[in-house]
Order: structure tokens, then sequence, then C-alpha cells
């Protein structure tokens, strides 16, 4: 299920107008060796994707593809398991529609 | 970046940023309106559906210039099952009108027209910049805020913070908490591009006319949510949002839920053969009246979702947005008519004039909805949807069973699934929060 969902939703998201920032993330993931529930539940929950569990079993962002809808920032900022900003003026998901 | 002072900022270019704006500068106040994107709208995601009444406050002409959709003159509410639906839908005629209610838009396009008259009335614009803190004296009161220009500060003797749902400065700047993940939904959302025709054809719809159907049932997989389908002039914006809460209790994923409610039969159809031209995702407020924050402080005000001013049962945030942004900007120019100092006893007017709205009184009279559904989403968005529809094939189903036979069998489904007590307290808790 949830590798035939990412595929699904990279789809998605190339449909999207990005103007990426490279090099500064505006999320950030706190170093950590096991995640907290919040964390862990990001992997699913972001609409975007940009969660992932690495090989050894660590939550990292990637926030190319991000919609900027906050929804991480209510789940792991009061955990303090992410640190979380708007990117840049001008920078980030450009809608057409909205 | 900006050397001279304002009277006001307003942070944000949404509906209520920009209805704060106007309605400041037309008044004769100077005014710096901050927006990150690259132009108002291109950040901002909604259905969506505008109401007339709230706009023509601002703008009484608007239907000359505004990029509009459709009017809406059918409204279709949907119970799903996984293969079926029961329908409640209503279409009038008289929705033809000269001046009508209702239309649907697309958000960035709208905002950017709404962004123009802003500019008309004198405001200062500045987009591409993301304000990055509240500037505080030593005692607390905002005096400007920090952005992320060169020197990028910037005073004014109020702030209104029409910065949408997340609430980041406000929040940040202890003024509110960070909305809690039991009170704001997620929603996602794709623009499916059709022939005019085509989509015309298949929503039953002549000239100008649209449609709008919103849906629950087993589509938010026993989750508290809502399906929506509205019709644009070439395209049809369709999305599904649930509560964060329960996405995240659940493990389901946002996209999972929209790819299955657009393979519904009842759906899958309308959509054939579209091309889809882009993807959201959007927090809306669903906290309700009990969810409200504090609304001004000295030398600031919050208002649209921010403040979660969101009446989650009409699915109406935009005309509250719209309506809290106006009414702010009215009360601070009356606190600065008076020349009084925007302090949090003056700025108290901005409440007391909302609590006078329907804003407040609409919020208020669904006070208890929330609670019910959240706490009780297997019972309202997953059971009984079912059970409507065994009800429904068992009336519509001829197959020689006698009718009283087929009446027993309902009612035992509805007793087996909810007892008598639980079926009368629905009942009586649905009613109790609605009055």
């Amino acid at each position: 299920m949830s590798a035939e969902a990412a595929v699904r939703v990279e789809d998605k998201l190339y449909l999207n107008r990005y103007l990426v920032d490279a090099g500064r993330a505006h999320i950030k993931v706190r170093p950590h060796t096991t995640p907290s529930p919040q964390l862990l539940s990001l992997v699913n929950v972001c609409p975007a994707h940009c969660y992932e569990m690495n090989s050894t079993g660590q939550v990292e962002i990637t926030t190319d593809g991000c919609v900027e809808c906050g929804t991480c920032r209510i789940i792991a900022e009061p955990s303090g398991d992410i640190e979380w900003n708007y990117p840049r003026g001008g920078y980030g998901v450009l809608f057409k529609f909205g | 970046m900006i050397e001279e002072r304002f009277d006001a900022i307003v942070v944000g270019a949404g509906m209520a940023g920009n209805a704060a704006a106007l309605t400041l500068a037309r008044k004769g106040l100077k005014v710096l309106q901050l927006e990150r994107g690259e132009y108002s709208g291109s950040k901002n995601v909604q259905g969506a559906i505008l109401y007339s009444d709230m706009l023509e406050k601002l703008v009484p002409d608007f239907r000359e210039d505004a990029p509009l959709e459709r009017h809406l003159v059918e409204q279709r509410f949907w119970m799903m099952d996984d293969n079926s639906h029961t329908g409640l839908h209503y279409r009038s005629d008289e929705f033809n009108e000269e001046r009508p209610n209702r239309y649907t838009i697309i958000r960035a396009q709208f905002d950017k027209w709404f962004s123009k008259k802003v500019q008309e009335a004198g405001a200062v614009v500045l987009c591409e910049t993301t304000v990055l803190e509240l500037l505080q004296d030593a005692y607390g009161k905002v005096i400007g805020v920090r952005t992320d220009r060169k020197n990028g500060q910037v005073g004014a003797d109020v702030v209104v913070l029409a910065e949408g749902v997340s609430g980041l400065l406000g929040t940040r700047a202890g003024l509110r908490k960070t909305p809690d993940k039991s009170n704001v939904a997620l929603a996602v959302k794709e623009m499916h591009f059709l022939p005019q025709e085509t989509l015309e054809a298949r929503f039953n719809l002549r000239g100008d006319e649209g449609a709008v159907i919103e849906a629950v049932g087993t589509i938010s997989q026993g989750m508290t949510g809502m399906g929506f389908i509205y019709t644009n002039k070439e395209s049809i914006s369709l999305g599904i949002g649930c509560l964060v809460a329960d996405f995240e209790k659940t493990g389901q994923t946002p996209y999972g839920l929209l790819e299955k409610f657009k393979q519904h039969p009842s759906v899958a159809a309308l959509i054939a053969g579209s091309e889809v031209k882009e993807y959201a995702a959007h927090l809306i407020p669903e906290g309700g009246f009990k969810a409200i924050p504090q609304l001004y402080g000295d030398g600031w005000v919050v208002v649209g979702d921010a403040a979660q001013l969101n009446n989650a049962i009409h699915r109406e945030g935009s005309n509250l947005a719209m309506t809290s942004g106006r009414i702010a900007a009215e009360a601070i120019f009356q606190i600065k008519s008076r020349r009084d100092p925007m302090t949090k006893e003056n700025l108290a007017l901005y409440k007391k004039m909302l609590d006078e709205s329907f804003v407040m009184k609409d919020l208020k009279k669904y006070r208890d909805m929330p609670d019910l559904l959240h706490i009780q989403a297997q019972n309202f968005f997953l059971t009984y949807p079912q059970l409507v529809s065994k009800a429904m094939t068992n009336f519509l189903r001829v197959d020689g069973t006698p009718k009283r036979e087929k009446e027993k069998t309902t009612f035992r489904s509805f007793l087996a699934a909810r007892s008598l007590t639980g079926l009368v307290g629905d009942a009586f808790r649905l009613a109790r929060a609605w009055r």
C-alpha cells in the first residue's frame, strides 16, 4: 500500500510548480535514534510524502515537494520532533489554482 | 527595508487579510500588507465557494470584474458506502437570480483580483516577504514585525494577524496556542479539467450554472471527514478532508483516501477523462466556538483562519474570514479616529463588534457539534451511512420478500448496530447540539 501510494503522490506533486530554495530546508527533523510515535506518523500523514524512514530506522525529511499545509507542525512541533518555518519569501510551492 | 512607520501592518493576503487591508486603506490609514507568496493567492487553498453577501459589503460591484466560475443552483448531500450513495439534492431555478448568492471560485485567481482592489485603495502590498517574528516592547506590546528582507524590521501602531490556520507568528509570540490536532482537518484537493460542454452535461448545468456535492460516509474510513466536488467553469475541484488527529491515529494516507474517493462508482463517472492540473493540501479549523483563542491584545488583533473562525457545519470559512477582517479594520479605524492608542483595552472593541455579528452568533449556536462529531466519528461517518445504504437497497430491491419482513430487517439492522438507547441517544445529542 505505502510503496504504491508513494508512487502516486509523486505523480501528483509533479503537476505542481515549485521554486525550491536549494540548501535551505524550511522544516528540519531533530536528530534522533528512534522516532517518536508523532514523528513516525508523519510518514503516512504528510500529504506530500515528504517524510520517509531511512534504512537505519530514522525519519528523514525532503522538503522539495512540501505543499506548506502545516500538518506536521500541528502533530510534531509540540513534541519537539521538528523545527518548522515557512520558506523564504517567494520560495516554495506556487499554486496556479489553489 | 522600509524606513517609514505604518498605522497598520496586515500579515497575510488571504480573504481575512485582504478584507482588513482594503477596509483600512479606504478609511485613509497608512497600511502595509505583507505576503510570502509571489502574489496574493499563490499560497492560498480553498474548495472554493464564495458567499456574495460578505463580499458585497467590501466590493459592492464585484460581479463586474471578479473572476467568478459558476453561480450555484444545485446542492447535493451524499451519504456514501463503498458502492452506493443516498442523496439529498436541492436545485432551484430561483438561484438563477440577477445577483446570485453563491459562486465557485479559484482562489489563486480570485485573490489576485482582490489584492488589486487593496492596492487601488492605497495600501502598500509587499509580496515575496515572509514575516519571521512579531516585534514586542519590554511590556509585550506588539510594535511591528521582522521580515526576511534586508534590514527587515518595520513598525506600526497595530498588527493585524491574518496569517492563516497554523498561525505561526501569534503562537510563537505566545499570543495563543498552536491549534490542537483534534481541532483541525487536513484536506487534499485536485483540479480536474474537462471540456466545458462535457462538464455541463455530466452535472446537468446550463450556462454559468454550477453544482456542489458534499459527501460523508465510508469514504473517510471511520474518521471525521467529508468529501467535496465543486464545479468550476471548465474544471472540477475535488477533494477530501479528515481530522488531523484521526489521520495520525489510523495511519491512513490523505492521497490514498483521495484516490479511493475518485474511484468510487458514484464519483468516477463524473471525472472520467479529466486532466488533473494541480494537487494541493490545506488545514481547516474545525474546533468551532470553543477553539476560538484570544482575539486581541496590546498592538494586535487576529482574524480569519488564524482565529479559528470557521463554521464546519455550514462549511463556511472565507466569509467569516472576510467579515472578521473587515470588522477588525473598522474597530481599528474607530480607535484611530478618537486618537486613542492601540491597547488591549481599546482593541476589545473588535471582539465586541464581532460578538454582535453573525460570525460569533453562528459559531456559538453550533458550539457542541465538534465534540459530538469528533468523538462519535464511527457512528456518524461509518455505521449510519452503511445502515442507510442497506435500508435503501432493502426498500428498492424487489425479490418476493413481503414488505413487512423487509421493514423488520431494516429496523433490526439499526438496532443491532446501535441499540435502541444508542439510536435515541444519537438523535437526542444531535438535536441538542444543533438547536
